[in-house]
């Protein structure tokens, strides 16, 4: 579709000063995407990875190399490795929300009463700022806060527990957090998948006497298979890149320091540049190995972008 | 799918989605002695005691906030604009050494969580003097990110390339092209993309946490959590404070609704 463009301009003879804007004029429109695109995400990559072999403050004028000493305190350190693990939170709970989010794309994609005043109320969290929710289940959670009292109401009052003191149970109020916040948009995208599915599908398949769960897992699920996939792959690099919940509502205390709110303290308060910046190279390596394992399991069509 | 257990579901998840949010509302309306007296639960005695909201608003510096917030936002959102539809104009209607060697440098750009490389990138936005200035801000929320130019390039394929031979035996140049026949047409994906990205910028924390340290300042997200320490034990505050930041959202939701869920939905799926 794009060689066409260039038919009109060839046909005319090219001076030799046409010929050089021609092939620098697609350059010009770039340039600004292509150097915020290089400054701000090629350069720091490499940045990142020449400091993770020094033990820079980011102050000093010079480096001191360090070899692999920074990469074998990320692995030996217990302190630098568990925030690997508090990921497994995060990403257990992308499941259930996954799980959530879809069952309700499913049952109101299909006629229900009230339908737009449901849906806008189980996305509506997605667009909250993220301080205000860590804020908003901070209350929550408090002792003897709402949590605790609804608990009390419907009989469960023996169950309530340090919600956030805890260390057993910090994560997993941290993590249930997070799946409030986030189901909203994982259902939005599925249900946007499945209104994208014709509607005599469903009505041949009715004809030919299909119930609620034969249309569900005939023509649903492999209608939106490409969405769902796309949802995991959010999921990991989401659930290894948790910050706002965890720093704003426990400022990582209770075992509950996710990978960047320890990069963050490693780097801005310690000032361990060189230390912060093999964390960020091993979590990087992790998040493309797990994309490249993705793509050869669930090879992609798309992907190509023009 | 049986009826009850359907509707049971969703009433269910709708308290689950509202209940903390009308607990916050609560206790923003309580006065000190009454929030230490009652439940969480308990409405306020007086729906008009606006207290917490005025204390919140000036010791916040609320409108400082909103100010900031503002011209950050509006400053990169037009810069994104300008800058993501100038790359999809070269992408889809130019053809040129390279091109999938660009196309997969945006690509693989999107695999790099942003959070990852932030001890970097702030060396690099201080060498340039940015921090503590809204510039730093706004240039990393400039950086297109993969997203913007995809839907900019998906919905550029759909203005047949025609109208631009066309302008262009009129002799129009390209630039002329992008400006008066491009740039108007493209109006739905900017829409799109300026309300994805609004949201992401107006909740963003770590960037202004990170790049704008001085309480002059102060975003909305930095505002807000500027309230954590001093006010730890006035929640009737805290919640008035967390209101004022939710309340914008509510009304730009309940009047943008089905905008919001196209929008987001292009954004994800094609």
């Amino acid at each position: 579709m794009t060689t066409t463009m260039e038919r009109p301009a060839a046909v005319k003879p090219a001076s030799g000063s046409k010929i050089r804007n021609r092939s620098l004029t697609p350059w010009l429109y770039l340039a600004p995407a292509l150097a915020l695109l290089i400054t701000f995400t090629y350069v720091p990559v490499g940045n990142m990875v020449a400091y993770s072999f020094t033990s820079w403050d980011g102050l000093d004028v010079t480096m001191e190399p360090v070899g692999l000493d920074n990469y074998v305190k990320v692995v030996t350190d217990e302190r630098y490795w568990r925030v690997f693990l508090i990921s497994g939170y995060y990403f257990a709970a992308s499941f259930v929300q996954i799980a959530i989010a879809l069952y309700f794309a499913v049952i109101l994609s299909f006629s229900t009463r009230f339908r737009n005043l449901f849906k806008g109320i189980l996305f509506f969290p997605y667009l909250l700022n993220g301080v205000a929710v860590g804020f908003v289940f901070l209350y929550l959670f408090q002792p003897d806060g709402t949590l605790d009292t609804v608990l009390r109401w419907v009989g469960l009052g023996d169950h309530t527990k340090f919600w956030l003191g805890d260390p057993d149970i910090a994560n997993i109020s941290l993590a249930g957090t997070s799946v409030w916040r986030f189901t909203g948009l994982s259902f939005v995208l599925f249900l946007g998948a499945i209104q994208s599915i014709p509607s005599e599908i469903y009505e041949a398949a009715e004809i030919d006497g299909a119930g609620d769960w034969h249309k569900f897992r005939h023509i649903i699920v492999p209608g939106i298979r490409r969405i769902i996939s796309l949802s995991f792959i959010l999921a990991i690099s989401g659930s290894l890149s948790v910050f706002e919940i965890p720093f704003i509502m426990t400022g990582g205390a209770n075992g509950t320091r996710t990978f960047v709110v320890q990069a963050y303290e490693t780097a801005f308060q310690f000032r361990q540049i060189g230390l912060a910046s093999a964390m960020a190279v091993v979590l990087l390596l992790i998040v493309l190995l797990i994309t490249w394992f993705q793509r050869r399991l669930v090879p992609d069509e798309e992907v190509t972008l023009s | 799918m049986k009826n009850p257990i359907k509707y049971l579901s969703l009433v269910l998840a709708s308290i689950v989605v509202l209940l903390p949010l009308t607990v916050v509302l609560f206790a923003a309306f309580k006065t000190h002695a009454e929030y230490n007296s009652t439940g969480p639960l308990t409405p306020p005695r007086n729906w008009f005691n606006f207290d917490n909201f005025a204390t919140a608003w000036t010791e916040g510096r609320m409108l400082l906030g909103f100010w900031n917030t503002t011209v950050i936002l509006v400053i990169s959102l037009t810069g994104t604009i300008l800058v993501g539809t100038l790359a999809a104009y070269a992408v889809s209607r130019f053809d040129f050494p390279f091109k999938r060697l660009v196309l997969g440098l945006f690509l693989v750009a999107a695999l790099v969580p942003g959070v990852t490389t932030q001890v970097a990138t702030y060396q690099i936005v201080k060498s340039m003097g940015l921090v503590n200035t809204p510039g730093s801000a706004i240039v990393l929320f400039l950086g297109t990110d993969i997203i913007s130019i995809y839907i900019f390039i998906q919905f550029m394929q759909s203005i047949p390339p025609s109208l631009d031979q066309a302008a262009m035996i009129d002799g129009a140049t390209r630039f002329t092209i992008y400006r008066r026949i491009i740039l108007p047409l493209m109006k739905p994906a900017i829409a799109t993309v300026a309300i994805i990205k609004g949201i992401a910028i107006y909740n963003e924390f770590y960037i202004p946490f990170l790049y704008l340290r001085s309480p002059d300042l102060s975003v909305i997200s930095t505002a807000l959590f500027r309230f954590k320490g001093p006010y730890g034990a006035q929640w009737e505050t805290i919640a008035a404070c967390t209101m004022i930041v939710i309340l914008p959202t509510v009304v730009f939701f309940l009047l943008l609704q089905r905008f919001i869920y196209n929008g987001i939905t292009a954004g994800a799926t094609k």
